[in-house]
């Protein structure tokens, strides 16, 4: 039972915001010393199942590519075609955004997008000229354009989580691969977990998806609203 | 026959490269140690070699993984300033070469299914052309020396320096956060071993009416995404929740398919991440960026994303893992 406080040492250290790897190292000695394993088993089970999980940080390889197409604008790139997006209501841009995320990400292009790479200089004001456009051009009222700008993040967020682990050289698969495998001796295949992360994949679209076409009926009625309440304070001066 | 642990020593020499690199980097104040870092983590890849064939000891790489932990435990591993192009620069070569941009990125994936799926079907000489059970790594490695390839022809850019550079950028910046998976998997072994998975899986059985299915899947799921939400990453729920209940009972006691089960699993996870202020760098980071007054906002319109989505993953384990 004793050794279960390796666990909480996990969630404390991660709930208290400690470096990550301190977490995990002071963890598994822990760990290790409350299983009754001695110094020389617990440095023998870190080296063995560090040897035999190294599929996990593989994705490395790929950085050198990725990195030739950043220096050569791929970011901005990205952003000239959703630029071509211009005239669509703030929840459908938003869809069709939150898609090509998930689409992208799913071959493993997830640093195309991102909340300071996309979303700042793009998606949020994109959004936010969508939403002014139905307000017939004026200015958005301070509630309404902070919850376009969280729908901005949220789009993004939902897409990228829910469209990278169908690229199987992301590290969330590799983790799955690399832990199972090291742990109980068996054998899972990157491909078989990157398609089963497509039903949910789909899921997420359909339900992030209408309910940013919602958002858009609730922005309507939001926004007659808050003219009606700034005419009335209008016409009370 | 291409083995696998041939391509594990590419990556370790691009890490050992990239570390001397670093060593040399005056722009990085921490240069030393984190040169260190990512030589000593090139090595390893070397050195795990003859570890898995039991040709050399344990021990030795147990306290280089130590070490590791340190350097980037102790915010010892900084970033320099990498010589890249500008804003105004990248878009000007975004105009440039278009959408061709795109062609090297998808050459990797690509290159990587189709090694997956077609390549295992024809031999050479009676040998097959990859080491069975490794043929996606394989994969992802063939297709990334491809996209490299592909890269440098579409951008007319002759020197691999270039790339290499390029990529030690990306390397500094994601910094020793590159290495956390990887160490959680260790976690998870280390688990394993000292038998947390077993004390865990009595406590479970008390819970856990007997073998009542959606019981044991909803379990699964809500324990990912409850403690993602305390911890903020799903990485580090993963071996907690897959020692307690994802491998003992819906695996192993109740037969359910493997790869369905931990793939839905993680996922359940990450519907855990859109709704945690503690998963900063996804849901705070994002409020800054966009100066907003309320800084849970981004949080407050995907958290009902995020519990639909669990309920949808448990739904899906139920119905197609079993």
């Amino acid at each position: 039972m004793i050794v279960l406080l390796g666990v909480l040492v996990v969630i404390l250290g991660f709930a208290t915001r400690r470096n990550p790897l301190l977490v995990v190292g002071v963890a598994g000695i822990v760990t290790g010393a409350l299983g009754k394993l001695s110094p020389d088993e617990i440095l023998k089970t870190f080296g063995e199942s560090f040897a035999s999980s190294r599929s996990v940080t593989i994705f490395a390889i790929t950085l050198p590519v990725i990195g030739l197409l950043e220096r050569n604008g791929l970011q901005q790139q990205a952003r000239i075609l959703i630029g071509k997006l211009g005239n669509l209501t703030t929840g459908r841009f938003l869809t069709l955004y939150l898609l090509l995320r998930q689409l992208t990400a799913a071959v493993g292009l997830q640093t195309i997008g991102g909340p300071a790479q996309s979303v700042r200089p793009m998606i949020a004001p994109m959004a936010e000229a969508a939403a002014e456009r139905r307000n017939g051009g004026r200015p958005l009222p301070e509630a309404i354009r902070e919850k376009v700008r969280s729908h901005a993040a949220g789009a993004d967020t939902v897409g990228v989580f829910f469209g990278e682990d169908i690229f199987l050289a992301i590290g969330s698969i590799l983790l799955i691969t690399g832990l199972v495998n090291a742990t109980y001796h068996t054998h899972l295949e990157p491909l078989d977990l990157a398609l089963w992360a497509i039903p949910t994949a789909a899921c997420a679209f359909l339900v992030h998806g209408a309910r940013l076409l919602r958002f858009d009926r609730a922005l309507e009625r939001e926004l007659v609203v808050a003219n009606a309440e700034s005419d009335v304070e209008e016409s009370a001066k | 026959m291409i083995k696998a642990e041939w391509f594990y020593w590419l990556v370790g020499a691009v890490f050992i490269v990239m570390g001397l690199q670093t060593l040399l980097d005056r722009s990085n104040a921490k240069r030393y140690t984190s040169g260190t870092f990512w030589t000593l983590l090139g090595a390893t890849f070397f050195y795990s070699s003859w570890v898995v064939d039991k040709s050399a000891p344990a021990e030795p790489l147990g306290i280089a993984v130590l070490i590791l932990i340190c350097l980037g435990g102790f915010n010892l591993v900084g970033k320099g300033t990498p010589r890249t192009t500008g804003e105004k620069q990248r878009t000007e070569l975004a105009k440039r070469f278009g959408n061709k941009l795109f062609i090297p990125a998808l050459t990797i994936p690509v290159v990587a299914v189709l090694c997956a799926v077609v390549v295992p079907k024809f031999h050479f000489g009676g040998h097959v052309i990859f080491e069975k059970g490794n043929e996606t790594i394989l994969g992802l490695g063939v297709g990334a020396i491809v996209a490299l390839g592909v890269g440098m022809w579409v951008l007319r850019e002759p020197r691999v320096s270039v790339p290499i550079h390029a990529g030690r950028g990306l390397l500094e910046s994601m910094g020793w956060a590159l290495l956390l998976p990887q160490l959680l998997a260790v976690l998870g072994a280390i688990f394993q071993a000292a038998g947390v998975g077993t004390q865990v899986g009595k406590v479970t059985e008390k819970i856990l009416p007997n073998g009542q299915l959606l019981a044991a899947v909803a379990l699964y799921c809500v324990g990912m995404f409850v403690f993602t939400v305390i911890m903020g990453n799903a990485f580090a729920a993963f071996p907690v929740m897959t020692a307690a209940v994802g491998w003992p009972v819906l695996v192993q006691h109740l037969h359910g398919n493997a790869p369905a089960v931990m793939a839905v699993g993680m996922l359940a996870g990450f519907c855990g991440t859109l709704c945690t202020p503690m998963a900063a760098n996804f849901n705070l980071v994002p409020a800054a960026l966009l100066e907003l007054k309320d800084q849970y906002g981004p949080i407050k319109v995907q958290a009902p994303t995020g519990f639909i989505l669990l309920a949808c993953n448990i739904l899906i384990i139920y119905f197609f893992a079993f």
